[in-house]
């Protein structure tokens, strides 16, 4: 009872916050000084087909009114038309979200098996060469533009060693895996299609290490400061005293207790990694969320702008929502509290 | 009494008095800082060459001891754009925290101070910012309003401030009830004084931990919205935009995009660093373990 009762009051929160996000991205996107009109029918545009694109658009009522439509729309799923594709913004975004999904899971789970040991083992080598080289990987993960970044990784591994693949899923000779999740690594295997697999996997090498650079900074200086409170602690003298190898006393007794900050932190990052995507999809022409902001933001394509907007503003809360839960079932004390 | 008095002014002591010039990464990163600073006020004297000046005859030239880090795809001197980049970057990163840091420690003094509905209604609107994946709000913001420099920073600041918020709204919550604030309110001291004089002293040093990073953050993302068209405009020697224009040529003449990255890396990791070391020096809790 208790957890159905948090979780209401979390879905509520988050309502609440979708509902703050629409109407400032609705004010940003429709109080503007630039025209989408002109934008979407250029400056040769008759007053009938003027007339015609702002009445398909609502554009000629209030704006409250169009607000409210907008948000009529949306409880039925629907986002509206894009401007620039002329396609229902849902489509799109159904189209390009899995891409994206796939390339910022593929960055996490980076982050968090290079992170995490490095974490680790910064903490167990405090004040030597091992922490120093860490800590120094973590301030340039934390300081590197990821669209920089981007760039040097394909100058070098494409470019000049010819390693991996500079940009896109897959390659062009390679026939993409019939689509049941949208993510072309998990498709190619549920298709038992080597070959695709192959140029996926290959294919996002390069955007998953630019993405999870920072990710894995974030990790790294997470998991070494709640490693090294953890070292200091009774228990694991105790662990040790027992006459335990010290492998096993860092592993079961501290990196067991020292990841729960990190899980939260694992939960929070999923979110940022959505804002790097933008501009990784862009260097590795990626056909992911990030690439269709862009060229919709361009395009003065306000439907789609909203329609990204909210999608990625509710990853945030929900990954959020999701490490909460996670906490609720696993720590006792949250529960009582 | 005599801690009425006293603990008004432990926060500005704290700063003052924080070990900040002990640990030599920091003294470091302050050399950095200084460097960037004094490179971006002396651009014109120190600079070999007019960063627009376009020499079409050295096009594309590698580095040499004319032109120190080469020149680009119009024959402009990329040592020259990046000291004057430096400018740019470092105005950018100022203003977003100084207009976005004011702005939302006003918002968090408000609502921690005030309390009750006002603090509702304040908190709920910086998570909705806090909730806003910064660089679509921010492209959606320059996209709208037209891309420039002007406007990336507008947009940058919109999606900064709310931190400062919530930090600020934080740090009051916990202060509000101790005896300093009662001492004062008992003699009389109007909201505005109290807030002023007893409040923001003793916040201002997590939020300039926070500003630190913030000020790193912002030259990051100002050249990212650039890097893309949202922000500063070629010909503007801005490190986005130098790095954009590097691109095509990233096989051939890579020191085009490298050394304008360098120089982001050099100047944010020297915020960061100080973040790190300001946070360190401020909460000695923390240093122990880092």
């Amino acid at each position: 009872m208790r957890f159905l009762g948090f979780l209401t009051r979390r879905i509520v929160g988050i309502a609440a916050v979708m509902v703050g996000v629409s109407i400032i991205t609705f004010a940003i996107s429709h109080v503007i000084p630039a025209d989408p009109v002109a934008a979407a029918l250029g400056d040769h545009a008759t007053d009938q087909q003027i007339a015609a694109f702002r009445a398909e658009y609502h554009l000629d009522r209030p704006l409250p009114e169009q607000y409210l439509t907008y948000v009529v729309g949306l409880a039925h799923g629907d986002l509206g038309r894009s401007i620039r594709t002329r396609r229902p913004v849902a489509d799109d975004l159904f189209d390009s979200f899995p891409a994206t999904i796939e390339l910022s899971l593929a960055a996490l789970i980076v982050a968090i098996l290079v992170g995490i040991p490095a974490g680790v083992w910064s903490a167990i080598s405090r004040g030597r060469l091992p922490d120093h080289l860490v800590r120094l990987g973590s301030l340039i993960g934390g300081s590197i533009p990821v669209f920089w970044l981007g760039l040097i990784v394909i100058g070098l591994f494409y470019y000049q060693l010819g390693w991996f693949p500079g940009g896109a899923r897959i390659d062009n000779f390679v026939a993409p895996p019939p689509s049941r999740t949208g993510l072309f690594v998990v498709d190619s295997l549920l298709a038992g299609d080597l070959v695709a697999l192959r140029s996926s996997l290959l294919h996002l090498v390069l955007p998953a290490l630019t993405l999870g650079y920072f990710s894995t900074a974030v990790i790294a200086r997470m998991t070494r400061s709640s490693m090294l409170e953890v070292l200091g602690q009774d228990y694991m003298r105790t662990a040790r005293a027992k006459g335990l190898q010290e492998r096993f006393v860092i592993l079961r007794h501290g990196l067991r207790n020292a990841l729960i900050p990190t899980v939260t932190i694992i939960g929070l990052t999923f979110g940022s990694l959505l804002s790097g995507a933008v501009l990784t999809e862009t260097i590795f022409s990626w056909p992911g969320l990030g690439r269709y902001a862009t060229a919709a933001a361009v395009a003065l394509d306000f439907p789609a702008v909203l329609g990204v907007t909210l999608l990625a503003a509710i990853v945030y809360p929900l990954a959020n929502l999701v490490v909460d839960v996670a906490y609720f079932w696993l720590d006792p004390r949250t529960q009582r509290g | 009494m005599a801690s009425a008095v006293a603990l008004p002014v432990r926060g500005l002591r704290l700063v003052a008095r924080a070990p900040i010039l002990a640990n030599p990464l920091n003294v470091a990163a302050i050399a950095l800082i200084a460097t960037f600073a004094l490179c971006a006020a002396f651009a014109p004297l120190i600079a070999p060459y007019d960063p627009l000046a376009q020499e079409l005859g050295s096009r594309l030239r590698p580095p040499s001891p004319e032109h120190w880090l080469g020149t680009d795809s119009l024959g402009r001197d990329i040592a020259s754009r990046i000291l004057y980049g430096a400018r740019i970057s470092l105005i950018i990163g100022v203003v977003v925290v100084a207009s976005a840091g004011v702005f939302g420690t006003i918002v968090g003094l408000v609502a921690g101070y005030a309390g009750g509905l006002v603090d509702e209604a304040l908190m709920r609107l910086t998570e909705v910012f806090l909730a806003f994946p910064a660089l679509i709000l921010a492209m959606a913001i320059a996209g709208a309003l037209g891309p420039s420099l002007t406007n990336a920073i507008i947009a940058i600041a919109a999606v900064t401030w709310a931190v400062y918020a919530r930090l600020t709204r934080g740090q009051i919550l916990s202060l509000r009830r101790r005896e300093f604030v009662e001492a004062a309110r008992a003699m009389g001291a109007s909201s505005v004084r109290i807030l002023w004089r007893h409040l923001l002293p003793n916040v201002l040093a997590p939020l300039m931990i926070q500003a630190s990073f913030d000020l790193g953050s912002a030259i990051i993302a100002a050249a990212g919205l650039s890097f893309i068209g949202f922000g500063a405009q070629p010909p503007t020697p801005e490190w986005g935009v130098m790095i954009s224009e590097g691109r095509n040529y990233i096989s051939t003449q890579p020191w085009l995009s490298l050394f304008p990255g360098l120089a982001i890396l050099l100047a944010v990791g020297s915020f960061n660093l100080l973040g790190d070391g300001l946070r360190d020096a401020f909460d000695p809790r923390l240093s122990r373990t880092d």
